[in-house]
Formats: C-alpha cells, structure tokens, sequence
C-alpha cells in the first residue's frame, strides 16, 4: 500500500494537531518575553530556568491539565505543583496567558503588596496550588495530593515540575520511593533538564547521570524527551496518563536560557539576576519581540 | 504484617498511647482524618489506629521530611492529616512543616511523641529539649503540651475539631493522673489547677505533676502557690497570667525542655510588656541530655518537685525584696 501524503496533511486531525502547537508555541514565547519583562522590572529574578520550562509550562496549561480558570476550587481538578519555585515567573505568565491572572499585574513580579512574590504562594494566588521556593518540598506535595485524591476516588492528576539541581534533594529521592510503593499512577513529574544549576553545571556541583536509571531504579516509568519540541511533550504526557500502577517521569533535556542568544547555556542567568534595560530589550528582541511590543512590556 | 506495639507502651497510661486510643475512637467521628506514620505505630501510640482504621493509616517510611510535605499535599485535597512521629524527628522536618504546613496555613496536625527527658534510657539523641521553642517560632502555628492521659484525649479532640496546623507533643513515660474525667481542655486556655495566693507556678507536660508536688511541699512552709496548667504554649493565655501576675505577683515556669525558647520564654514574653515581675525557669539548662530512667533524669536535671518548690522560695525572696 502507498501511503497517500495529500491525505494525511490534509486530515483535520492532523490540521488540529498543527494549530494546537502553534498555539503553544506562541504561549511559550509568550511566558519566556513575559518573564523577562517581569525580571527586568522586579530588579531581580531567575531567568534562565524560566526560559528552559516554558514550552514545558505551556504545553501543561495550553492542552494537559483539566484545570480552568473557573475550576481552581473544583475537588476533581488536575493540580500541577511548581517545585522548582525559583521559576515563578514563567508560572506566572503562563497563568497569564491561560486567564489565571492579569498578564499586566503580574509584571509586578517581587514587588512590595503584590500577590506575585519571588516563589509562589498559595494564599497569595490559589490556583498556583502549594507554597514552593525551598527545593524538594513540591514533589512530596504532590506525592501527597496525588495519594488525597486516589484515597477519595478521585480521577483527577497531579503534575509537579522539578530542577536538576533540586535532584540533590535527598527528599526528592523519598518523596520518588513513597511514589512509587503507593502505586501513585496519577503523579507525573516533569524534569527541566538543563544541567546548569546556581553555581555550575550539575555535573561539576554533584553529578546526575545516569538520571534516567535512577529513576527506573525506583520504579517509576520513564521517557527522556527534548523540553522544547512541543509534539513530542504532548504526546509524552499523552503517554504517562496510563502508567498502570507506575507514577511518570518525564525528563525533558533543555537549554537554560532557551530563546536568548546571550543567556543560553550560561549559568550565570541561572542566579537572582538585575537586567539592565538594554539587557532586557535585547533579549526580548531575541524572542522575537517587536518593538512596539519592547516598549508596551518594559514602559510600564 | 506489623509489629507489635512497644512492650513498654502496653498496660500504661503514658500520654502516646492516650493519644492513640483517642485518635483510633474518634476517627469514625472525623472521617476526613488520615494518620501518617514514619515506621513508628508502635511507638507513637498510632497502632491503635492502624488496628482499627487500617485503611487511614499511610505509611511513609523513615522518610520524615517526605512525610510532612506530603501532609500538606493531603490536607490540600480536603483530608486532616495527622502526623506521626518523635519530637527529634519532627525538628529534622522542620522546614517542611514551615513551608508546606504553616506557610500554606494547612489543616494539618502534627503529634510529636518522645518529647524531653521523659524519653530516659534512649539518650541524649533521642529527647527533644527544642521543640516547643522551634515550632513556636513558626507563624501562625498552635503547640499543644498536655500533661495527662485525660487532657491528652480531650487535647487530641479539640485539635481534630480546630482549623489550622497544630504541634502537639505527648509523651512515652507512664504518665501521673492529675485531671478527672470531665476536666475540660480549650485550646488556648490555661487553667487554675492548685489555687494560691504567693506564687504561680505554670507547668505544661510531665511537669504539671510535679508542680503540684512542689505545692505540696511549699504548703507545709505555709508558702500558698498557684499552679496554673498551660497545656497551650501558644498562643499562650495572657489574659489568666495577667491575671495570675495581679494577685501572686511572682512566677516559676516548670517545663521538660530547654529553659530557652519554650515555655518560660512564652510566660516571661507574654508578662514583661504590662506586668513585669520576678520569674524563675524551671527547665533543662541549655545542655543535652543523657540516658537514665526519666525520674532519675528530672532529679539530675533539676525537674522534680523539690526543684520546682527550690525555685519558688527563690523567687518569693525576690518578691519582698523587690516589694521592700
């Protein structure tokens, strides 16, 4: 049988699939120049981090996570857990982009009297789920939520998106082995492989590798995926909602730093760092941002 | 399969396993209660729970700060989570119970067993003389210390029944009767257990007993002390210590815990801004403790009645000078 190329781009699924990841990829463009923005006006924040988890963050909010602005209450939402805190910008815009806030409030990112503080709070903005900021603690969060829920049948899923740094953790190792002897197949973490961590690369600080067989070694199911091809990130979750007994794992290898020339693979934008205007504008320009779209997000 | 409960929890009264059979006949009443146990049932006094609501009891392993993050994941879907386990081990998660508990100001409750001296034989690593300071310092978290198998029951309700994140110690020793069965135990309130008119004592935990004992022994010297039970470290009743101050003018503290942070400091904090007056602290002297039986401990250490009672002549000499 030849396959018939004309028919397949043409299948309206095909076509869906195609506008779905344009539609993410324009929210992850959008968390990483919001990020930006917000770092650059809060005069200090984590950039890098931001910009290696936004196709990942976009790709939860845009098409996995059962959760709406007008279900953040409902018992049998999806939950996703920022345990990476320090990433708070991009969960912030990210919540802009998907209508869990206002997009210009959160640029008020770190600032005094404002729900945006430097790591999610829960009381300050509900939908963000959990308090995080102190690395290891999110993962045993959802290690939590994801038992709450399956105690009190219900079908809903818990996401939580860790470091590679915060893998140093020893609680993230308890919370992995707790996952898994509970049979928690409703808990997936997500990895925001980008070796750099505060100070250096992972691999200089305190080796990972072989990161995939740790995981396995405690039993969870396991992909390794590229973080920043959206397909195969949507179809990676699609996969890890039927786990069968097993929590998922998804370790996404990404670039600290994605999307701006200056900042990728160099660790110092992993820290608190204080752009310049001509360093913000620059990297929003290496975004892709216009310039009319330059001056609306950093003249405010 | 489970292990027995500890021999030496069995056929006491020591305030864990008061608090374990309290838990385990409260649970149908509180359905939303889960018990997260850290490979410590038997220890803990949870096992009655376990044998009764097996499917409540959620086991973590020796993973305490797991544990305690987890209980706020649980508390976030609705549930009460209890968390169960030594006082030394509860300061290893300290950090998750501020962040992922108070932080989030979740409805989580957390039951240290083995606090202070009263540990006795398993040694200086293993008793707590920080605890009360610790999770004091925590915003917005309540410490409960009952000081008897009847309170304990009645703390342990009163915990389930209130909303907020709670650190309730309880204790392995056998532990001395001091309250009938209709005492009546409110979080927050200290109570006039001895009245008097020359001093008040105020004890919480295993040193309620021993307070009264040094009132005893301060009576036959015709010296009249109070002794107030403050099983509410905080937020600590003010209003009865200002009260206390106006009418005996002098106090001791009598606490199994580091005389720094616990609950003299709470005492002495809560009086010197409107009714400053002399204060002595009964307590362990910033030092860790050793292994011995928990009365030998106290008398070494200066907890037993005659300390207290030591201390209350100590403090009434600073009265009428001060008054002189």
């Amino acid at each position: 049988m030849v396959l018939n190329l004309r028919a397949i781009n043409e299948d309206p699924a095909r076509a869906k699939a195609q506008e779905l990841a344009a539609e993410l990829a324009a929210a992850a463009a959008f968390v990483r120049k919001h990020s930006i923005a917000s770092i650059y006006h809060a005069g200090s924040g984590h950039p890098g981090g931001a910009m290696s988890s936004a196709d990942l963050l976009a790709c939860l909010y845009g098409a996995e996570l059962n959760l709406w602005p007008d279900n953040i209450a409902d018992p049998a939402r999806d939950r996703f857990v920022l345990s990476k805190g320090h990433a708070a910008p991009a969960l912030y815009a990210v919540g802009a982009r998907y209508g869990f806030c206002d997009a210009k409030s959160a640029l008020a990112l770190r600032k005094l009297n404002s729900p945006f503080q430097g790591h999610p709070h829960v009381l300050d903005l509900p939908w963000v789920e959990t308090s995080t900021g102190s690395l290891g603690q999110g993962i045993s969060v959802a290690v939590g939520m994801a038992m709450g829920l399956k105690l009190q049948n219900i079908p809903a899923r818990v996401y939580t998106l860790l470091g590679d740094g915060e893998l140093q953790e020893g609680e993230v190792w308890e919370a992995a082995m707790c996952a898994a002897h509970h049979g928690l197949d409703n808990l997936c973490v997500l990895i925001d492989y980008n070796k750099l961590q505060s100070d250096n690369r992972n691999s200089e600080i305190m080796r990972l590798e072989p990161l995939a067989a740790k995981w396995r070694a405690f039993d969870w199911a396991i992909a390794e995926i590229d973080g920043h091809d959206i397909p195969e990130i949507l179809s990676t979750l699609r996969r890890a909602n039927v786990t069968q007994g097993r929590p998922s794992a998804i370790i996404a290898h990404t670039i600290k730093g994605k999307g701006v020339k200056y900042m990728e693979n160099i660790p110092t934008w992993h820290g608190s760092v204080k752009f310049t205007r001509q360093q913000a504008e620059d990297a929003l320009q290496s975004l892709g941002a216009s310039r009319s779209e330059i001056k609306e997000m950093l003249d405010v | 399969m489970s292990n027995a409960p500890s021999l030496i929890a069995i056929g006491n009264d020591s305030l864990r396993e008061a608090f374990g059979k309290a838990l385990s006949s409260l649970a149908d009443e509180f359905p939303k209660v889960v018990v997260l146990d850290a490979d410590l049932a038997g220890g803990t006094g949870v096992h009655h729970f376990r044998k009764s609501h097996p499917e409540r009891l959620l086991q973590f392993g020796i993973a305490e700060q797991n544990m305690m993050a987890a209980a706020g994941g649980l508390a976030a879907t609705g549930l009460i989570p209890v968390v169960t386990t030594f006082a030394v081990f509860c300061l290893r998660a300290i950090e998750q119970a501020r962040l992922s508990l108070a932080y989030a100001r979740r409805n989580a409750k957390i039951v240290a067993s083995h606090p202070g001296l009263d540990v006795g034989p398993d040694g200086g690593s293993a008793q707590s003389l920080e605890d009360l300071a610790a999770f004091r310092a925590i915003p917005g978290m309540t410490v409960i210390s009952p000081a008897d198998p009847i309170e304990m029951a009645k703390a342990t309700r009163a915990m389930l029944e209130f909303e907020g994140p709670v650190y309730m110690r309880t204790g392995r020793s056998p532990s001395r009767r001091v309250f009938a069965d209709d005492h009546v135990f409110e979080i927050g309130k200290g109570r006039i257990v001895r009245d008097g008119s020359d001093l008040t004592i105020v004890a919480c935990g295993v040193e309620l007993a021993r307070a009264l004992d040094a009132a005893e022994e301060l009576e036959k010297d015709n010296i009249s002390a109070r002794v107030v039970n403050m099983a509410t470290i905080k937020p600590i009743d003010g209003a009865l210590l200002a009260r206390c101050a106006e009418e005996t003018g002098a106090f001791v503290t009598a606490e199994d815990h580091n005389i720094y942070g616990g609950l003299g400091s709470a005492v002495a904090e809560s009086l010197a801004g409107s009714h400053p007056c002399p204060i002595e602290f009964v307590g362990v002297k910033d030092v860790f403790g050793a292994s011995g039986e928990p009365e030998e401990l106290a008398e070494l250490y200066g907890l037993t009645g005659p300390h207290i009672a030591k201390a209350a002549r100590a403090v009434l000499a600073r009265k009428t000078k001060a008054a002189a």
